[in-house]
């Protein structure tokens, strides 16, 4: 199973992957996680590559060979979107955050993402921020998604709770298990 | 038990099991967590030190001391230290010693692009390279091993992607920390003529011992399936070489880089058919293969440039095309790294930009001050640069031009090699104007103390390095402390200093916005009496932007930093808590 997390630096994609990479050894499988630190993470577009099997080689998945595609935003989903290989599914929060050319005028955020996305690929959109607003604070949007992704993943339920109490501050898990549940849910 | 850990914590978790005693490095991606792991370790002395050199050079004497040492930099920190690291290896060890050192293809975080094992030829350095973080813990077990059986310093080579990559890793327990006796020895340690020459003689004859060790260790494995096609491969092209052709080749995988073996790569290439070098960067692995005589392809096949997959390995052996994908049918806005919402850098950038003024530059989170649209910085070469490359500047383009030019440089980088460069101007009588971004916490590598904080590796209270007197101590006249984020006071310090016929230095002080001790709340919107002038959209914030019609703030964004505040002339921007 390939899994790629994408979103923009700060938006907790990495504790999103940590948590993901952390449920699914759990499972007995063999995992890789890579990962992105340093300048990149300031604000950049960001992606990390979970993998899982019975034995994992490559860190990194290419073009056309990620089973799932966990987006925290649309125009990151977007620019993703060739990495999803056929049948997969794309997962997207509906947020937008503006790059700085677009901040600039440079360029402009593309137009109507979410139905040029769905005409290609199976795309299931959701405001995972809202969500997280809802559990009580808007940066549990990294474990809204996980949530979300957690439905279209065969690890157990019970897996992913005992994952989020390991990996969450005891101060938090409160709200980021309210976020893992309307994620779940899906509402 | 097992535990899914980056190669960086790996490499921490090794040297730990091989009773390291003291460790100290200076930060750089993708090399910091290991030393970040490493304080995890109470027995463990670890430290952040000014730079390379100095964290080289404590390793050292902390090896010839009997202890087992560590030192870990990003490639680009292995040229500030290798000054000490070819004389060690003229020394050899006491306790064992290895220098982690990580590259970055595809820089993702560098400046540029080097590839470190050249570093093994040329200091006669033995060298391991692991390709996940399993091996990670192995290789740098064995390399404290190697150390002492062979007594001489080791490398160790990561690359961004086994440096963050998390795998698997079986926890072992501490063993081999016994500090070795300290024993009085000139002939071996004091690195003056008469004694290097002798010392010379030991390299060469641990090389030969080395070479031959290369023919039958493990580290060097050869995997045999279809005799058709062979790969010899290293660190993490092996594993992308694995993926991409599965069992349908062979491979000779080294786990020990520098030196290799001669005759097991004659052999493994005399069974094959035809025989493909995959290696990111240079051509290293190849041209030894070419000098001992096997036939090989290899970067006729490969790039030179960034960092490989299987997908191009897939395509570049077996002919075969990467898998259908939904392309994109228009060109989307690319997403640059930025300065995060309450940056402090943000206001010094804004005010320099404003007045038109040369920025010679340096590395950190405040080298994105080069990018639009803030877009103020001219230069960035290397740590510390931005100070003596000015000097540089002035000297050749004359008085009128160093009143237009101001170098700008971090607390910590000016710590590891500003102040060399600041010491350079007042002694050859300089006139620049420096600008130190002390913003409390080395920023761009995740948040490390330096001598500037007050705080060692482990958070203890320390002495803290004082800029103001430091910059007074070298003979700086003209000191000013200022708030990047009192803008106009700030540009108004910046036109005095750079005026002035003496040189000066300007200590912009405001913390990182990410510190848990800053406490910005709230957030800021704009009003109705908003006339669009977008002068706040000059500050490239994050959160800013202009829709068409309207300046808006992203509240998910703002941080209620303030600083647009400071810029907007028509009071149109509040903050609400």
């Amino acid at each position: 199973m390939n899994i790629m997390i994408v979103g923009v630096g700060g938006q907790g994609t990495l504790l999103a992957s940590r948590i993901l990479g952390n449920a699914v050894i759990n499972e007995g499988f063999d995992v890789k996680v890579s990962e992105v630190h340093g300048m990149s993470q300031r604000g950049g577009s960001v992606v990390t590559y979970v993998k899982y099997s019975d034995k994992v080689y490559s860190p990194i998945i290419g073009k056309g060979e990620a089973d799932i595609i966990l987006a925290f935003e649309m125009l990151e989903a977007y620019r993703a979107m060739p990495f999803l290989k056929k049948g997969g599914k794309m997962i997207a929060n509906t947020q937008n955050i503006n790059p700085m050319p677009v901040i600039t005028g440079a360029a402009e955020y593309p137009k109507d993402i979410e139905s040029k996305i769905a005409e290609k690929v199976d795309l299931f959109a959701i405001d995972a921020l809202g969500m997280a607003a809802k559990a009580g604070n808007i940066k549990a949007v990294n474990v809204v998604l996980i949530g979300v992704l957690a439905k279209s993943t065969d690890i157990s339920y019970e897996n992913w709770i005992k994952v989020i109490k390991e990996s969450v501050p005891e101060k938090f898990l409160d709200i980021n298990l309210k976020a893992f549940e309307y994620g779940y849910k899906g509402e | 038990m097992k535990k899914l850990m980056i190669g960086n914590a790996a490499v921490a978790q090794g040297a730990y099991e091989a009773g390291v005693r003291v460790v100290a490095s200076y930060p750089g991606t993708p090399s910091t967590e290991i030393t970040e792991n490493i304080v995890k370790y109470d027995e463990i002395y670890a430290e952040w030190s000014p730079n390379e050199k100095v964290a080289a050079e404590v390793a050292i004497g902390a090896s010839i001391g009997g202890a087992r040492a560590m030192s870990c930099m990003k490639h680009v920190g292995l040229n500030v230290m290798a000054d000490p690291v070819f004389t060690v290896s003229y020394t050899g060890v006491n306790g064992g010693l290895v220098f982690c050192v990580a590259d970055d293809p595809g820089m993702h975080s560098s400046q540029n692009e080097q590839d470190s094992r050249h570093y093994a030829a040329a200091a006669k350095i033995a060298m391991l390279e692991p390709s996940d973080s399993a091996e990670c813990k192995e290789f740098i077990k064995i390399a404290f091993d190697m150390s002492e059986k062979f007594d001489t310093p080791m490398f160790l080579r990561l690359s961004t992607r086994v440096s963050h990559s998390q795998s698997l890793v079986e926890i072992g327990k501490r063993e081999n920390d016994k500090l070795k006796d300290y024993e009085k020895n000139p002939g071996k340690y004091v690195m003056m003529p008469g004694n290097a020459i002798k010392r010379h003689v030991v390299v060469e004859e641990r090389m030969a011992k080395l070479c031959e060790f290369a023919e039958v260790t493990d580290l060097n494995k050869v995997e045999m399936n279809s005799k058709k096609i062979g790969v010899i491969t290293a660190g993490i092209s092996y594993m992308y070489a694995k993926e991409a052709l599965g069992d349908k080749v062979s491979y000779l995988k080294l786990g020990m880089i520098y030196p290799m073996p001669e005759k097991l790569i004659l052999d493994f290439c005399s069974q094959m058919d035809e025989v493909y070098v995959i290696e990111e960067l240079d051509p290293i692995i190849e041209h030894h293969c070419k000098s001992i005589g096997a036939k090989v392809k290899g970067k006729e096949c490969f790039t030179l440039l960034g960092e490989y997959n299987p997908t191009m390995i897939r395509k570049a052996v077996l002919g075969e095309e990467m898998p259908p994908c939904a392309e994109l049918e228009e060109e989307i806005p690319a997403r640059p790294p930025i300065m995060c919402a309450g940056c402090p850098h943000r206001g010094t950038f804004y005010v320099l930009k404003k007045l038109g003024l040369v920025v010679s530059g340096d590395i950190g989170c405040y080298t994105l001050g080069a990018l639009p649209p803030l877009a103020s910085i001219d230069t960035t070469i290397c740590m510390g640069a931005s100070v003596s490359a000015a000097l540089g500047l002035a000297k050749a383009r004359g008085k009128e031009f160093n009143k237009k030019l101001v170098s700008v440089i971090g607390d910590s980088t000016f710590m590891h090699s500003g102040v060399t460069g600041l010491i350079d101007i007042v002694y050859n009588k300089g006139n620049n104007t420096v600008i130190i971004l002390d913003n409390s916490i080395t920023g761009m590598t995740g948040h490390q103390n330096n001598p500037t904080t007050g705080k060692t590796i482990r958070g203890e209270d320390t002495k803290q390095v004082d800029l103001f007197a430091l910059c007074k101590a070298v003979g700086i006249e003209h000191v000013v402390i200022a708030d990047p984020f009192d803008v106009d006071k700030f540009e108004k310090i910046v036109k005095e200093e750079v005026e002035r016929e003496e040189p000066s230095v300007i200590i912009a002080q405001r913390p990182c916005a990410l510190l848990k001790s800053v406490k910005y709340s709230g957030h800021c919107t704009i009003g109705d009496s908003c006339k669009k002038c977008k002068k706040c959209l000059k500050l490239g914030c994050p959160a800013i932007s202009f829709d068409g019609s309207q300046v808006k703030i992203d509240i998910t964004q703002c941080n209620g930093c303030g600083l647009c505040l400071n810029v907007c002339p028509f009071g149109a921007i509040t903050k609400e808590a």
